[in-house]
């Protein structure tokens, strides 16, 4: 086996405000590291979708002899409905029902490489390239049914499974594709279904998941059960860096049911025949054990002036006119937002084989290429040996625990080979060392000139990693507490057009003198990575709520304002939609009541949203009750109608409770964000009461990622609407609390 | 040592401590999968499950508490071809995006309905509040509660056991 | 003295006292202001009242489950029946929108509402009456700004004979003294600032003090009370507690509902720990204060027992997997959250186990969104048999004390009368 040492490759060296980075000689985890996205390189550049790193039509879809359809992807199922909404692309464009279909996504033995399934790419990447090659494939199977019957390929009707002639005669999807080589590259040009045909894209598919989940069928990594499976649990230090002294792993061991503890420097586990056993052992174990030093965590209360402070890659995203020109009037303003937790409902859960000197591990990670070969670097196998398959956990949003567990699984079950081992976190571990979404602060000043128009905009962010996926075997936890212990790669910016902390930073209004800086911070202390929208949430409030003060300057209607300020058609479109549907001409204020409105296009690439929304401030306490939110979303084409509107209503919610009640809890000596208490999220009793999605239809326009895309306005719409109900601007989140009684 | 229990209806033997948590007696000696470890601190509900036809946390249960009770899981409310009132209305409001919390959610509502004939919102969202979603599908499972509820199907049902 | 005389005297005494109750009992209505009377937009009158008010927990009585705050409607449950609490938003129609300052300032000296029709006691005038005028004033000014809601709560359940509101000027010859108290001699200001809010305001020994048949206060002043099934604990033994209590202590308690050395704030305290939290910090540092000043010498704690014969075996048993995910030392709400020890509560170590079986029945309930102490309820998951063994085992194996005598007949009780 060979010995990993401290990573030696990746060591950064920061000098002021500017980072130099010394590459290690594994080109290809630097690339991976360059790449956010995880993605294998370009093979074919004028391929639609992730055809272009993945041109072989079988490795999307392959057709037994008897007729067997098989559809591939390498996006994963993540709680989002993709894996419906993808086999409804390939369904339709083959002339089958969703369930003639088998569909196998995310394993690294059998399904293309698309990298994470992140950044609302899943639709366009991964539905574009299978609408293609699926429309190939059908070409290909009427070629081939021609061929043998003896007639023109138009003549022929091709419906579930079989391709009909004219005269009667038919024959099965696996007699007329054979002789015809799938392992081809997929062409630039389709023949694809006219958009008037189509049964299931752009129709509400019940979802192929939902009855399962509703009946107690497995359908989760968490409900995996093999043949002599062992339970494990892990034992976390008390702060990230603390070593472990000792623990009386000789008790543990003579507990019931146990097998074995598995010590390695500071990391700690146990493995049992049956899991309360396990547990019970981990607890005693975590009892017992004694830890040294660790790092101390900054002071929460001075939070944001600590982050400033911290050495920055300055990065200037956009310089456009000149911002030094006299303005008629100005507005300056800060906002902050706190660390946020992902909260996965279910903690995370792996299980992993060593057999035949092979390792499977089942997991939820959003990547099982990028996983797989950072366990491969763990474990000191080659990536052949190591197989990740995709297994559903609970919604992620993000990078949570999953591949810190799938690391603990496969280091749990290297010594115990030959029994799969079943670990899952508990909800403190799952809350404690789960990569945080980042703090931020953003800064803006902006000015109108005479005529009410905007006509500057300085704009400053200061985040954290986004990022901190899998890449090298360092990134992932356990790994920092192994005698030989690993040290993550640098972090790296996202880059433009997508971004990281800058997501969403530059706004699609036309203005003429504009200034945005992304101030990267490459090392904080507490650990983060990507949460749903990155800095999207942040960026689309400090923005929408920044346009809202301007419009009130230049005495303007707030939607009128922002329609005045763009000149994306699509983008005026939602604007009038969410209005018109809201009633935002005849809305009347109340008392302690205040209306907001928000838009935001995500990554100014994908889905365009507007949202306007009601809310109530009770004074006597605080409570914020959301009356009424009314949505409208152009994605493009829709693949399926109800899936969207889902997806939306949940980022909602979501960012509603992101927005009004959440912030990580830590102090010096650790996260005290154990559980729901010290993390309060948005329960019942605060869900909205009214919550309306509208979709705007785009037939046969580019798939537009659509899941992250209401986090920002809804955020935006929330000050924008707390600001008129207590008439004061709120700008450090989480916005309820104290300061919203009177 | 081994205790019995009536799950779902059926008398069931296990084997697990007496000082188990129900959920794990159920998910891992039992192999059923509707109730599921959320927080094993009676918090978020995705353990939920009935126990004389009230919603307690399985998390919190012990083994050696249940006695003669009657236990019932989610798969004791219906299949995929055969689902429950409550199993179906969700299904039709498409009530579920990861769907972890969501058999959870169907036992506590279970409760609801059977006892009460008429709830209102408030009602509702009161008796549902130790549940949690982080997915935001709250407003389709009310939606779906409120349906099943507006039928009035699970109290007629009550007491024909 | 001859018994003629005697009796004559008696009648003669009665005679005056009925004169007088009845004087006291037919009180004049207050004429009602206008609605068009302007409110006060004095800042500091309005936080001063709202001061004021959250160190009366006003809004606690006065608001419902899910009603609007100040609307009333909240059930309280006297020995004698069920009173709730009225709407005091300054609605016109169903709240106090017409009353006038002189007609709130004899509500809170008098109990007596606008009207003229007397006041139950369960509204505490009996402490409020010992409030300033400037207090008055300023409660008065905060809630006339708060938001009117339109609501009338439910009609009172009370036995025929104690709907009739003239008898309570009888209990209030006996336990009324209206206006505002002398300051304590020689007493520093802080001292002087927390007796004036601990017996006006704050009215603790209303919870915290035994009540007679009648509902008077009994002599053992803070000496300990029941509310809802709870134990309100004495207030004058804090200093003999396993760990002694400290006014930093107490006053940690009281803002936050938290003491890191003797537990959660639960039941009808939680929520006055909640207004606290919005009261000026040198107020609850007062009130800690001065309640340790009166502490009074109590007997010794219990003595800890090393050893038992108490079978605990069922309750260690059902602890394990009902309790220790929270309440063992290496559980993460123990070690990361430095929560103390069951062995350190006061329901443990109470006399009374009232406390333990109500926290155990009912739990801690959220209080969304905010971060907050929290406990799931166990009245559906354990049975009275249960309950019973987990709190034997609790109170002999982790508070190391003698058993409580009359734990089951407690248990039975409580279930019955809260969680039926």
């Amino acid at each position: 086996m060979t010995d990993i040492s401290t990573n030696m490759g990746r060591r950064a060296f920061m000098k002021g405000s500017a980072l130099v980075v010394a590459f290690s000689l594994f080109p290809q985890y630097a690339q991976a590291e360059l790449n956010a996205m995880g993605l294998p390189q370009v093979l074919n550049k004028n391929l639609p979708g992730s055809l272009k790193s993945t041109p072989w039509l079988d490795a999307w879809i392959k057709i037994e002899r008897d007729g067997k359809v098989t559809v591939c992807s390498g996006k994963v199922e993540l709680g989002t409905g993709v894996r419906t909404a993808l086999v409804q692309i390939a369904a339709e464009q083959l002339e089958l029902m969703p369930t003639e279909i088998l569909f196998i996504a995310g394993d690294t033995s059998l399904t293309p490489n698309e990298g994470f399934t992140a950044g609302s790419h899943t639709i366009p990447d991964s539905g574009t390239a299978l609408l293609h090659a699926a429309a190939q494939v059908r070409t290909l199977l009427l070629e081939g049914a021609a061929a043998k019957l003896n007639t023109d390929a138009g003549n022929l009707t091709i419906r579930s499974g079989k391709i009909t002639s004219p005269d009667g005669r038919s024959i099965g999807y696996g007699a007329a594709i054979t002789g015809i080589d799938l392992h081809r590259q997929a062409s630039p040009a389709s023949r694809l279904k006219p958009l008037g045909s189509y049964t299931l894209i752009g129709h509400p598919v019940h979802r192929l998941d939902i009855p399962n989940k509703l009946t107690g069928g497995a359908s989760y990594v968490q409900d995996l059960r093999l043949p002599n499976m062992v339970h494990a649990r892990v034992v976390r230090p008390p702060v990230k860096g603390a070593r472990l002294i000792s623990a009386d792993v000789a008790t543990a061991e003579r507990l019931p049911g146990i097998l074995k503890v598995i010590r390695d420097g500071s990391y700690l586990a146990v493995a049992a025949t049956d899991e309360w056993s396990a547990i019970t052992a981990m607890r005693a174990l975590t009892a017992s054990a004694r830890w040294d030093g660790g790092g101390t965590l900054p002071e929460p209360k001075t939070i944001h002036a600590s982050l400033q402070a911290l050495p920055a890659e300055d990065i200037v995203i956009l310089d456009k006119g000149n911002i030094n020109t006299p303005k008629a009037r100005t507005l300056k303003a800060r906002f902050t937002k706190q660390y946020l937790m992902h909260g996965s409902i279910g903690p995370s859960c792996a299980v992993a084989l060593l057999a035949d000197g092979r390792m499977t591990v089942w997991t939820h990670t959003q990547g099982v290429f990028p996983l797989r070969s950072a366990l491969a670097e763990l474990l000191g196998m080659p990536d052949e040996q190591v197989r990740c398959i995709h297994t559903e956990g609970s919604g992620c949003y993000g990078q949570n625990g999953a591949d810190d567990v799938a690391a603990d699984a496969a280091l749990i079950a290297r010594a115990i080979p030959g029994r799969p081992v079943r670990v899952q976190l508990m909800r403190d571990q799952e809350n404690q060392w789960e990569p945080f979404a980042p703090a931020m602060i953003t800064e803006i000043e902006a000015g109108l000139d005479d005529s009410g128009r905007i006509s500057h905009w300085h704009y400053e962010l200061w985040s954290g990693s986004h990022n901190e996926r899998p890449g090298n075997a360092g990134k992932l936890v356990p790994a920092w507490m192994l005698s030989k212990a690993l040290v993550p790669s640098p972090s790296l910016p996202m880059l433009q057009p997508e971004g990281g902390g800058d997501r969403n930073a530059l706004p699609l209004y036309v203005i003429p003198n504009a200034h945005i800086t992304n101030h990267f911070l490459p090392r904080t202390t507490l650990r983060t990575s990507a949460m749903r929208s990155l800095g999207a949430h942040i960026n689309i409030l400090s923005i929408e709520s920044t346009m809202d003060e301007l419009s009130s300057m230049a005495a303007a209607d707030p939607v009128e304002f922002r329609l005045r300020h763009l000149t994306d058609s699509r983008a005026q479109d939602v604007i009038r939609a969410a209005a018109q549907q809201f009633g935002w001409e005849h809305r009347n204020k109340q008392r302690n009541r205040g209306f907001g409105f928000a838009f935001g296009q995500y990554k100014n690439l994908m889905a365009y949203v507007a949202i306007a929304l009601e809310l109530e401030v009770q004074p006597d306490t605080g409570k914020v009750n959301i009356l009424r939110v009314v949505a409208a979303v152009d994605c493009g084409q829709i693949v399926n109608p109800d899936g969207v509107i889902n997806q939306i209503e949940g980022g909602i919610l979501q960012s509603a409770s992101w927005t009004l009640y959440e912030q990580l809890q830590f102090a010096s000596d650790g996260i005290k964000s154990i559980d729901w208490s010290s993390y309060p999220i948005m329960r019942f009793s605060r869900v909205p009461a009214k919550v309306e999605v509208k979709l705007l239809e785009r037939p046969g326009l580019p798939f537009l990622g659509v899941a992250e895309a209401a986090q920002g306005p809804m955020a935006g719409a929330l000050a924008n609407a707390l600001g008129q109900a207590t008439g004061k601007r709120l700008r450090n989140l989480p916005l309820a609390g104290p300061q919203l009684r009177s | 040592m081994t205790t019995k229990i009536n799950l779902n209806g059926i008398a069931k033997t296990t084997d697990s401590a007496p000082s188990s948590p129900l959920l794990y007696v159920l998910r891992d000696e039992l192999k059923l999968n509707g109730a599921k470890f959320g927080c094993g601190l009676g918090q978020c509900g995705a353990c939920t499950v009935l126990l004389d036809d009230k919603p307690v946390f399985s998390c919190l249960t012990p083994l050696a508490a249940v006695a003669d009770r009657r236990v019932r899981t989610i798969e004791g409310l219906g299949s995929a071809d055969a689902p429950g009132p409550l199993q179906a209305a969700f299904i039709k409001h498409q009530a579920a995006q990861c769907g972890y919390c969501i058999a959870g959610m169907v036992m506590r509502a279970q409760a609801l309905l059977e006892k009460l004939a008429h709830p209102t919102e408030e009602q509702i969202r009161e008796h549902m509040e130790p549940n949690l979603c982080r997915c935001g599908t709250h407003m389709r499972i009310l939606a779906a509660i409120h349906e099943v509820a507006a039928s009035g199907v699970l109290h007629a049902k009550k007491g024909l056991k | 003295m001859r018994l003629k005389t005697k009796i004559a005297g008696l009648c003669t005494i009665a005679v005056i006292c009925g004169i007088a109750a009845l004087t006291w009992a037919l009180q004049p209505a207050i004429a009602p202001i206008s609605s068009a009377a302007p409110m006060t937009n004095d800042p500091q009158m309005l936080t001063r009242g709202q001061s004021v008010v959250a160190l009366g927990d006003c809004m606690v009585c006065h608001t419902s489950n899910s009603g609007a705050p100040y609307a009333g409607g909240l059930p309280l449950r006297t020995p004698f029946g069920t009173i709730y609490s009225t709407n005091i938003t300054p609605d016109p129609e169903t709240g106090i929108g017409s009353w006038s300052l002189a007609a709130f300032r004899r509500a809170i000296r008098h109990g007596v509402s606008r009207d003229g029709h007397l006041l139950y006691p369960a509204f505490p005038y009996i402490h409020y009456t010992q409030m300033t005028d400037k207090d008055i004033e300023a409660a008065y000014a905060y809630l006339m700004s708060r938001t009117p809601v339109n609501y009338t709560p439910p009609d009172n359940e009370l036995p025929l004979p104690l709907r009739f509101r003239p008898s309570l000027a009888f209990w209030n010859m006996l336990y009324l003294r209206p206006g505002e108290r002398q300051t304590v001699p020689g007493a520093d200001h802080q001292i002087q600032r927390g007796h004036y809010l601990v017996n006006s305001l704050g009215h603790c020994a209303s919870c915290h003090t035994a009540l007679n048949a009648i509902g008077g206060e009994a002599k053992a002043m803070l000496g300990g009370g029941t509310v809802d099934g709870w134990e309100a604990p004495s207030l004058t033994t804090l200093g003999s507690t396993k760990v002694a209590w400290t006014a930093k202590q107490l006053e940690s308690y009281l803002r936050t509902g938290l003491s890191a050395e003797h537990g959660a704030a639960k039941g009808p305290m939680r929520a006055v720990t909640e207004r606290l939290a919005e009261a000026p910090q040198a107020d609850v540092e007062a009130i800690a204060r001065y309640i340790m000043s009166i502490q009074v010498t109590a007997d010794a704690p219990l003595q800890q027992t090393a050893s038992h014969n108490m079978p605990t075996q069922q309750g260690a048993t059902l602890f394990a997997a009902a309790c220790a995910s929270c309440h063992s030392a290496s559980a993460p709400m123990s070690a990361s959250a430095q929560r103390p020890s069951l062995a350190l509560s006061h329901s443990v170590n109470s006399d009374n186990p009232a406390n333990l079986i109500q926290t155990m029945l009912g739990g801690v309930p959220w209080a969304v969104p905010h971060s907050a102490i929290y406990m799931p309820p166990f009245a559906d998951v354990l049975t009275d048999e249960q309950i019973i063994s987990i709190a034997q085992y609790i109170r002999a194996d982790i508070g190391k004390l003698p058993p409580w005598q009359d734990l089951p007949q407690k248990v039975v009780h409580a279930r019955k009368e809260i969680h039926p």
